[in-house]
């Protein structure tokens, strides 16, 4: 199964709609319910991050029977320092994200523990690809 | 604890639909950080209480498994916030306390901390 996904910077109204919907097809699917939350928490922080820090993006989920493959693309300011950047409580966050809950540094190494395989790249000035991959069994 | 329980101890107003025979409420959890209660571990039976009233506290619910939101200091739910809870079995509290209150209210009634 293959879908797509568009997420616009700033936009906290509809900011989880697509973890709200790629929760639902793995309800369906019946995966296992730790599984799916791992998966929906993951990307629902890499979702706000492109709402939060990035311009737009494309969210590229893939599901078939062993696995869920999510490919995050966004064009944004990119990411200098991705080590820094995963470092808990290392924040660029906005005053307006901050005041939405958001903002505490805790997102990219949330991601991290709650995904079998996570990897960033990114490129100042262009852009930011988060992929994210979890078993489904 | 149920919730006409939960409704009287913190002077609350329930603003969605609730299952009142299925309610159960055992752990609290008070934050305004949502990436913070992105970390906390799957828990049946848990309120969120927090001070942040914005359709992202709904979001993150749904994300983290969590089903009971008690929005502090007499801050109000929007319409959109209460019919994306309720599309997702999350039921609202509204209540007048500060989160400190609210969580010691709850605290003193044997509502069980997550941590
Ligand atoms: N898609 C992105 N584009 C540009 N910068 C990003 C992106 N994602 C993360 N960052 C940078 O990495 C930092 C850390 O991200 P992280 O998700 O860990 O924390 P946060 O989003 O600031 O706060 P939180 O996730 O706790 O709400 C951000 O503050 C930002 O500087
Ligand atoms: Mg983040």
């Amino acid at each position: 199964m293959h879908f797509e996904y568009h997420v616009e910077s700033g936009d906290f109204i509809n900011a989880g709609s697509t973890s709200s919907a790629v929760k639902k097809t793995l309800k369906q699917l019946n995966v296992d319910s730790s599984i799916i939350k791992r998966t929906v928490v993951a990307l629902y922080e890499a979702e706000v991050n492109i709402v939060a820090h990035a311009y737009k993006g494309t969210i590229y989920v893939d599901i078939d029977q062993e696995a869920i493959t999510i490919r995050l693309v966004d064009e944004g300011p990119g990411i200098p320092d991705i080590d820094k950047a995963m470092e808990m409580g290392y924040s660029t966050a906005s005053p307006s994200v901050r005041e939405m809950g958001f903002g505490a540094g805790m997102g990219l190494p949330n991601i991290k523990n709650n995904t079998d395989r996570m990897s960033i790249t990114s490129k100042v000035g262009v852009g930011t690809t988060v992929e994210i991959y979890n078993k489904l069994q | 604890m149920n919730i006409d329980q939960l409704l009287e101890i913190l002077k609350g107003e329930l603003v969605t639909e609730c299952e009142k025979e299925e309610f159960c409420i055992e752990r609290g959890f008070a934050s305004d950080l949502m990436s913070d209660v992105l970390t906390i571990p799957s828990t049946d039976k848990l309120a969120l209480i927090t001070g942040l009233s914005n359709l992202q506290t709904i979001r993150t619910a749904e994300m983290a498994g969590i089903n009971i939101i008690i929005i502090v200091r007499g801050k109000k739910s929007t319409p959109d916030m209460i019919s994306l809870a309720e599309d997702n079995d999350i039921v609202v509290i509204e209540t007048p306390y500060s989160a400190f209150h609210t969580s010691a209210l709850l605290f003193n009634a044997g509502i069980k901390p997550l941590f």
